[in-house]
C-alpha cells in the first residue's frame, strides 16, 4: 500500500476542482436550506442551466464566453423564478416534490436525441473553454506544494474556483448580518410571525431562491472550466445530495459551513477510493467482495449512510448550531 | 362507541393481509398459461460483461418506434471485428468490449425497416474512444425521409392501453407512498427502492425458473411487505419516538434511498435482466388494440389488488382505522385507535404493494437495480396531482399520470414523456395546488 500517494491524492482532493463545485454548489444551497428554510431538491438544475448556458454560447454559437457567462447567470434567475412562483407559496414539501422534478426534467431535455445538435445529447458538449484559459495567467509548469501540485490550467480553474468561493462567503455573511437576512432567517423559524409583522414573505423565498440558485450556478461555470466539458448525467439528483450532505456535514445556517463540509467530503472520498484501489492491488480484497469497478459505488453507499447518521445524531453537523435547525414543516 | 373504531389487535390486519395475499395468488394463477408463447432468446444486454465492463449500446428509435433487428457492427481502430449484435424489441443493442479504446461502430442500413434511414449528413459508421469501464451511448440520428406507416389516431387506443397499464403499476407503488405521508407525514424518497427491492427479490426467488413464477411472486409480495415493517419498525418508529422533524426525516429518506440504490447495484449489477418466461410474448389483437398476454394479466392483477385495498379502506375496521389516523392522528388516538399498530400495518401493506408494483414493472420492462428510483418521481407526481395523502387522489392521479406519459408520445419523442408528465405536475400546482382531490389549505 503506497500511503504517500494515498495521502497526496486526498490533500489534492481537498483543495481539487470537485470540492470547489461542490462548495459553491452548497454555499447557494445554503441560502435555501440553512437560512431560509426552503427545501431544494433541484440545485442541480441551477448547475445545468448555467454549465450549458454557458457551452451552447460558446460551442455552437461561437460567441464570446462572457456572453455566455451572463446567459448562464440569466438562466439561473429565470429557472428560480420559474421554480419558485408556482411553488412558494404552499407546503415546504410540494417545493421538494417540484424542485427535484424541475431538475430531472432539465437534465432529460439536456441529454435528449431531438436536441442533440445543441446540446450534444447524452454525451454532452466540449470546445467551449479556450475563451476561458486564453487569458490564463501562468505560464506552462506546475504549482504547488511538493507532490500536491497542478498544471497551469487546473491551477488557474482552481484560482478562479476558489476566488468565487471567497467572494460568495463574503456576499453571505454580508447579507445574513443585513436586515434582510434576518427577515430570511425569521422565516426560517416561524414564517406566519413574520407575515404577522407585515413582510412579504413570498416575496423574500423568492429572492432567497434566487440568490442561491445564482451562487449554485457559479458552480456550475467551474465545474464546465474544470472539465472542459459538460455531460447531463453529472446534474442528475445525485449531485444535489452530495450538496446536500456538504451543507449538513460542514453546518446548515454557517456561513464557512458548505467550503469546510465540501473539503472534508471530497477529502474522505477520496481516501476511501484510494484505499480501496490500493488494498485491491495489494491482495488485501479478493473480486468475490468488491471487483475494481464496484469501488465507485462503494462511494454512495457511504454518502447515503452518512447523511442519515449524520441527520439522525447530529442535525447540526461539525459547526452547526442545533437551535438554527428547529426546521419543520406541517 | 368505543368498541366503534377499537381495532383488535392482529387478527384484522392479519386478515386484510391473507385476503390480499390469496387474491393476488389466484391472480398470478392466470399467467401459467402465458409460457406457451414465451421463445427463451437471450437478449443483447444479457451477456454484456467484457473485461472490465466496458460496452457501445444504444436504443434504435425512429418517430418513438423502437426498432427491432437492426444490426450493428463493431471493429477496432485496425479493423477487427469485436462483436455484433441485434436490437431488441425495444430497440436497444449492447455490445460488449474487451478492453477500453477506439471503436467504429456501423449500423448495417440494409436491415433497417422500410422507410427508415440514417438522417441526411449524418454517417452509419462512427468512431468513438471507450475509456475503462464507460458504457457508452451510440446515437444513430434516423428519421429524415421516413414515411409514417400509421397514422397518429392508430396508435392511440393501443397507446391508451399501455398507458392504462401503466397507471396501475404507478397507483399501486402511489396508495402506499401516500398512505405512508397520511398517517405518518413521512415524504419517503426511498419508496422508489421499496419497488426495486419487490422486483429483486421476484427475480432472486424466481431463479429463471427454480420456482414458478406466481410462487416467487407472492413470496417475494410477501417478503417486501415483511421488510417494509422491518423498515419502520428498526429506524422510523424510533425516530417518531425520539420526535425528529419531518424535514430531518425527508433527508433520512434521501440517505436510505442512495444507499440502497448502491447496494443493490452491488448486489444486483449493473446491467438489465428479463424474467426469462416472459421475456418476450407476442401481442394478441383486441379490437384496435394490440396487447401481449403478460400485459394483460398485470393489469388485471393491479385492477383486483387495488380494488381489494379500496374496500379495505372503505368497510374494514382497520381500513377506517387507517383513514382517521391520516385525517387526524391525534384526534384518531384519543377516540382509542392504537396510531402505531395503524402505521406498521400501512408501512407492510404499502411495502407489499410497491414491491408488487416492481414486479409488474420488471415484467412489463426489464429488472434493473434503478427500477424504482426511475419511477418515484412520476409517483410523486401522482400523488401530488391527486392531493398529498389521500389515498383515492393516488389512484386518480396515477390513471392521469400513465395514460399521459404514455399517450404524449404522439406529440413528443418518447424519450421526453417522463419530463412532460413532471411539467404538467408543476402546471397543475399553478392552478390547482391541493391536487385534484385534495383540500384546500391555506400556508402562505
Amino acid at each position: 500500500m503506497d500511503w504517500g500517494l494515498i495521502i497526496t491524492n486526498a490533500l489534492r482532493a481537498m483543495v481539487g476542482i470537485d470540492t470547489v463545485v461542490f462548495a459553491l454548489a452548497a454555499i447557494g444551497l445554503n441560502v435555501h436550506f440553512g437560512y431560509t428554510g426552503l427545501l431544494n431538491f433541484g440545485q442541480s438544475a441551477f448547475l445545468a442551466v448555467a454549465g450549458y448556458g454557458l457551452a451552447i454560447t460558446v460551442a455552437e454559437f461561437g460567441l464570446p464566453t462572457l456572453l455566455g457567462v451572463v446567459i448562464g447567470l440569466l438562466s439561473a434567475v429565470v429557472l428560480a423564478l420559474l421554480l419558485g412562483a408556482p411553488t412558494l407559496r404552499l407546503r415546504a414539501d410540494y417545493l421538494a416534490i417540484v424542485t427535484i422534478a424541475a431538475a430531472e426534467i432539465v437534465r432529460l431535455l439536456y441529454r435528449s436525441v431531438s436536441l442533440s445538435e445543441y446540446t450534444g445529447g447524452s454525451d454532452g458538449l466540449g470546445r467551449f473553454s479556450e475563451g476561458f484559459y486564453s487569458i490564463n495567467p501562468f505560464s506552462d509548469g506546475r504549482y504547488g506544494i511538493g507532490r500536491v501540485s497542478f498544471d497551469e490550467r487546473v491551477t488557474w480553474a482552481l484560482t478562479v474556483g476558489w476566488s468565487l468561493v471567497l467572494l460568495s462567503c463574503v456576499l453571505v455573511f454580508l447579507l445574513m448580518r443585513s436586515p434582510w437576512g434576518r427577515v430570511l432567517k425569521a422565516i426560517r423559524e416561524d414564517e406566519d410571525a413574520v407575515r404577522s409583522l407585515g413582510k412579504n414573505v413570498y416575496s423574500y423565498k423568492l429572492q432567497s431562491l434566487v440568490l442561491g440558485g445564482v451562487l449554485g450556478c457559479l458552480a456550475g461555470f467551474v465545474y464546465a472550466w474544470g472539465r472542459a466539458a459538460v455531460q447531463p448525467d453529472f446534474f442528475g439528483t445525485e449531485t444535489t445530495f452530495f450538496a446536500y450532505t456538504i451543507v449538513i456535514l460542514g453546518g446548515a445556517a454557517r456561513v464557512l459551513g458548505p467550503v469546510i463540509g465540501a473539503m472534508i467530503f471530497w477529502t474522505l472520498l477520496s481516501l476511501t477510493d484510494n484505499v480501496l484501489t490500493q488494498a485491491k492491488s495489494a491482495g488485501y480484497i479478493s473480486d468475490a467482495i468488491l471487483t475494481n469497478f464496484e469501488i465507485g459505488q462503494v462511494r454512495f453507499m457511504l454518502v447515503g449512510i452518512g447523511l442519515m447518521l449524520l441527520m439522525i445524531f447530529r442535525p447540526q453537523g461539525l459547526f452547526g448550531d442545533r437551535r438554527e435547525l428547529a426546521l419543520d414543516a406541517r | 362507541m368505543r368498541h366503534a373504531v377499537r381495532v383488535p389487535r392482529g387478527s384484522l390486519a392479519a386478515g386484510t393481509a391473507s385476503v390480499l395475499a390469496a387474491v393476488i395468488a389466484t391472480l398470478f394463477l392466470l399467467l401459467l398459461p402465458a409460457p406457451a408463447s414465451a421463445t427463451p432468446t437471450p437478449t443483447p444486454s444479457a451477456g454484456a460483461a467484457g473485461g472490465t465492463g466496458e460496452t457501445l449500446q444504444g436504443r434504435l428509435v425512429n418517430e418513438g418506434e423502437p426498432l427491432e433487428g437492426v444490426t450493428v457492427t463493431v471493429t477496432t481502430a485496425d479493423g477487427d471485428e469485436v462483436g455484433e449484435a441485434e436490437s431488441d424489441e425495444e430497440g436497444a443493442f449492447v455490445v460488449p468490449l474487451p478492453e477500453a479504446g477506439d471503436y467504429t461502430i456501423t449500423l448495417d442500413e440494409d436491415t433497417l425497416p422500410e422507410g427508415v434511414a440514417i438522417r441526411e449528413g449524418r454517417s452509419a459508421e462512427v468512431t468513438l474512444p471507450v475509456a475503462v469501464g464507460q458504457q457508452r451511448n451510440v446515437l444513430f440520428p434516423l428519421g429524415e425521409g421516413t414515411r409514417n406507416v400509421q397514422g397518429r389516431l392508430d396508435r392511440l387506443p393501443t397507446l391508451a392501453v399501455e398507458g392504462l397499464q401503466f397507471g396501475l403499476i404507478v397507483a399501486l407503488a402511489a396508495v402506499g407512498l401516500s398512505l405512508i405521508y397520511g398517517t405518518t407525514g413521512l415524504t419517503n424518497f426511498a419508496h422508489g427502492e421499496l419497488i426495486t427491492l419487490g422486483a429483486l427479490l421476484a427475480y432472486w426467488i424466481y431463479g429463471n425458473g427454480r420456482l414458478p413464477f406466481l410462487l416467487a411472486g407472492l413470496l417475494a409480495v410477501v417478503a417486501a411487505g415483511v421488510l417494509g415493517g422491518a423498515q419502520d419498525r428498526l429506524l422510523w418508529r424510533p425516530l417518531r419516538k425520539r420526535g425528529t422533524g419531518l424535514i430531518a426525516m425527508l433527508v433520512v429518506t434521501i440517505g436510505l434511498a442512495l444507499f440502497l440504490r448502491y447496494f443493490f447495484l452491488y448486489l444486483f449489477g449493473g446491467s438489465s435482466q428479463p424474467f426469462r418466461a416472459y421475456e418476450s410474448q407476442s401481442p394478441i389483437g383486441l379490437g384496435p388494440v394490440d396487447i401481449t398476454p403478460r400485459a394483460l394479466t398485470s393489469m388485471l392483477i393491479a385492477v383486483v389488488v387495488l380494488l381489494a385495498v379500496a374496500y379495505a379502506l372503505l368497510r374494514t375496521r382497520i381500513g377506517k382505522a387507517t383513514r382517521a389516523v391520516a385525517d387526524n392522528p391525534a384526534l384518531a388516538s384519543s377516540s382509542g385507535i392504537d396510531v402505531e399498530r395503524v402505521i406498521q400495518v400501512v408501512w407492510i401493506s404499502g411495502a407489499a404493494l410497491a414491491g408488487l408494483a416492481g414486479i409488474l414493472l420488471g415484467l412489463a420492462q426489464q429488472v434493473s437495480f434503478q427500477l424504482g428510483f426511475q419511477i418515484l418521481l412520476l409517483v410523486f407526481a401522482a400523488v401530488t396531482l391527486g392531493g398529498l395523502g389521500t389515498a383515492f387522489g393516488a389512484l386518480v392521479g396515477s390513471l392521469v399520470v400513465g395514460i399521459f406519459t404514455q399517450v404524449s408520445t404522439l406529440f413528443i419523442p418518447s424519450e421526453l414523456k417522463n419530463a412532460g408528465a413532471l411539467a404538467i405536475l408543476i402546471l397543475i400546482l399553478l392552478v390547482r395546488p391541493q391536487g385534484i382531490l385534495g383540500r384546500a389549505e391555506r400556508v402562505g
